[in-house]
């Protein structure tokens, strides 16, 4: 009995350092030719359509809503002129790569994962390692590649949506002056902000591509087992996305000094 | 051409639950073997431990100096292309048509142009009677096209080795027929050791060179078909003739009161042993023996009838016209 609830506990460390492990072997396979061009393309290509639409529509209002907060908050202490830097910073740093980070795993994430899932349970993945193919060279690193690119890209759509949202929300409903927005882009943010947002874009859709393709390929158990691991890598990928979110931004604070306006 | 897979001790068990224990065979260069087993022996595991998917617990599988459990995993790829696997439901890239299913192989691993690929995939799809379904996607076709194709796929890079996992499943009377006649063409036509595992005794019976039955987690016998088919052994004997009547029960195996109560019950004769299917070219193949060669080299009397063409359970349809056979 008590080895029987060891196991159970130690079950997650377990999936944990093989996720990891596979990360792993992913990052090897990266740099073995051939490379599948071909799938990579079709992979970004399937990625980039069914996120850009949800990514816009979701940058819309996060940056609607930093400008609602923020302007408000700021006008107490009669700092409008602020916002639009503050804007900037919260969208740029903040909001942009989690926002691109939540819809590349839940909509190309989960897609991924049910795609090998499904593979997986109809032998097509053994079929492939028979016919002497590598599935983690021929299907996951192009997919791992494609969501790194595609998060690093709908990464700059949310920065510049999110931050014409809050132009528009700041200007026409809030009444603040358009000059004084843009002018105060660069009283707090800097370059480095971009620069870091592109960098958590691109880890977070490694994450995003590695949890989902583990998933996908160990999926067992028939049909259901397929439907768990899709659920079990949207959840994953959000609970790591956090985690790691938090970490960077704490490790960008202690190398990059924040402007002081 | 076909090379011997020597198996030695393969032990594998599943957490807790042990399949199979100390199996040790060799299945001859190019001859061809049939692995028979009530439901649930684990006779696709040990498929899937011949071509490294499982690694066994113990033991090894020896194929041309590389032992495939215990190698590289790039060794592993290379000894991958000797094989040829059909799996049970053919596993199909559920994205790509027919064609570019069977093709897969020769893209990935020839630099082939693209008219050469297309005449060997039209000569696979000829084989398997498959012609006309090309660009059909593998979820738009029957399950046992699907097996067929998934045997063109498995050809298409002629190999040395044939592991074939529940041919006849999912297949009627007369495509099972046409298909135990194609392994037999295909084995006198490339040589290549073959494996299969089915449950289907008529092919059991007719196609093979040599038997081998899983039973009770262990191999119960491994041997010539003559063998097997002559055999007194309960098991064996239970399971070649699909009786009631022997050590297997409905659950694995019977307990000791309704093995009691069978006791007086008599055996049935063993029925005449089948002649071998033959090439429908009448080429004799490479490894085939005469009829009753090894009942009369062990001095084994073979049941009453056997060895004549018109043996029960000859499949007639097939021996009647073998011009019909698919190639």
């Amino acid at each position: 009995m008590s080895s029987l609830t060891a196991a159970r506990v130690l079950k997650p460390i377990g999936t944990a350092g093989s996720l990891f492990a596979f990360g792993l072997d992913v990052g090897r396979a990266v740099f073995r030719r051939p490379f599948q061009f071909r799938e990579f393309i079709q992979q970004a290509w399937f990625i980039a359509s069914v996120t850009i639409v949800p990514t816009a529509l979701v940058a819309i209002p996060f940056g609607a809503v930093i400008a609602l907060q923020v302007g408000g908050l700021v006008a107490q202490f009669g700092a409008q002129s602020f916002v639009g830097s503050a804007a900037v910073l919260a969208v740029v740093q903040q909001a942009a790569p989690i926002a691109t980070a939540l819809l590349v795993a839940g909509a190309g994430g989960s897609a991924i994962a049910a795609d090998l899932g499904a593979r997986k349970i109809r032998e097509e993945l053994d079929a492939m390692m028979v016919l002497g193919i590598d599935p983690i060279q021929r299907l996951v690193v192009p997919r791992v590649l494609a969501c790194m690119m595609i998060a690093v890209f709908l990464n700059g759509l949310v920065s510049i949506v999110g931050v014409m949202g809050g132009y528009v929300f700041n200007v026409i409903i809030q009444g603040g002056t358009p000059g004084a927005y843009l002018a105060s882009f660069t009283a707090l943010a800097q370059m480095a902000d971009l620069w870091q947002g592109l960098a958590k874009a691109l880890v977070f859709g490694l994450i995003a591509a590695i949890v989902a393709s583990y998933m996908g390929m160990n999926a067992g158990g028939g049909p259901k087992g397929v439907g768990d691991a899709v659920n079990q890598s949207v959840v994953i990928t959000f609970l790591l996305l956090f985690i790691v979110n938090f970490v960077m931004s704490a490790i960008f604070l202690q190398i990059i000094p924040s402007k002081s306006g | 051409m076909g090379v011997d897979v020597k198996i030695e001790g393969l032990t594998k068990s599943f957490g807790k639950q042990l399949i199979w224990k100390d199996v040790t065979l060799t299945l001859p260069a190019g001859e061809i073997s049939v692995m028979l087993g009530p439901s649930g022996t684990g006779k696709s595991v040990l498929l899937k431990t011949l071509i490294g998917l499982i690694k066994p617990d113990q033991g090894s599988v020896v194929i041309e100096g590389v032992d495939i459990a215990s190698c590289s995993e790039k060794d592993l790829y290379e000894v991958r292309k000797l094989f040829g696997v059909l799996f049970q439901d053919g596993a199909m890239f559920g994205s790509m048509d027919l064609f570019d299913n069977v093709a897969f192989p020769l893209r990935e691993h020839t630099k082939k142009s693209e008219s050469e690929i297309r005449n060997i995939v039209m000569e696979k799809m000829d084989l398997v009677g498959l012609i006309g379904a090309e660009n059909k996607l593998p979820g738009e076709i029957s399950g046992g096209m699907r097996k067929r194709a998934g045997l063109a796929r498995a050809l298409v890079l002629d190999p040395e080795i044939l592991l074939i996992d529940e041919p006849d499943s999912g297949l009627d009377p007369v495509r099972t027929a046409f298909i135990n006649q194609l392994f037999i063409d295909l084995n006198a036509q490339i040589d290549a050791t073959f494996l299969i595992v089915t449950h289907d005794i008529n092919s059991t019976r007719t196609v093979p060179d040599n038997i081998g039955l899983l039973y009770h987690k262990h191999l119960a016998m491994y041997g010539p078909r003559e063998m097997l088919l002559s055999s007194e052994e309960p098991v064996v004997r239970q399971f070649l003739n699909a009786q009631t009547i022997g050590p297997i029960g409905m659950s694995e195996e019977k307990d000791a009161d309704e093995l009691a109560a069978e006791k007086d019950m008599g055996l049935p004769p063993l029925p005449p042993i089948p002649m071998q299917l033959e090439p429908s070219n009448g080429i004799p193949r490479k490894y085939q023996r005469p009829p009753g060669a090894w009942c009369r080299e062990n001095g084994v009397t073979p049941p009453p009838g056997s060895f004549q063409a018109d043996a029960a359970m000859a499949p007639g349809g097939v021996k009647a016209a073998p011009t019909e056979a698919p190639y």
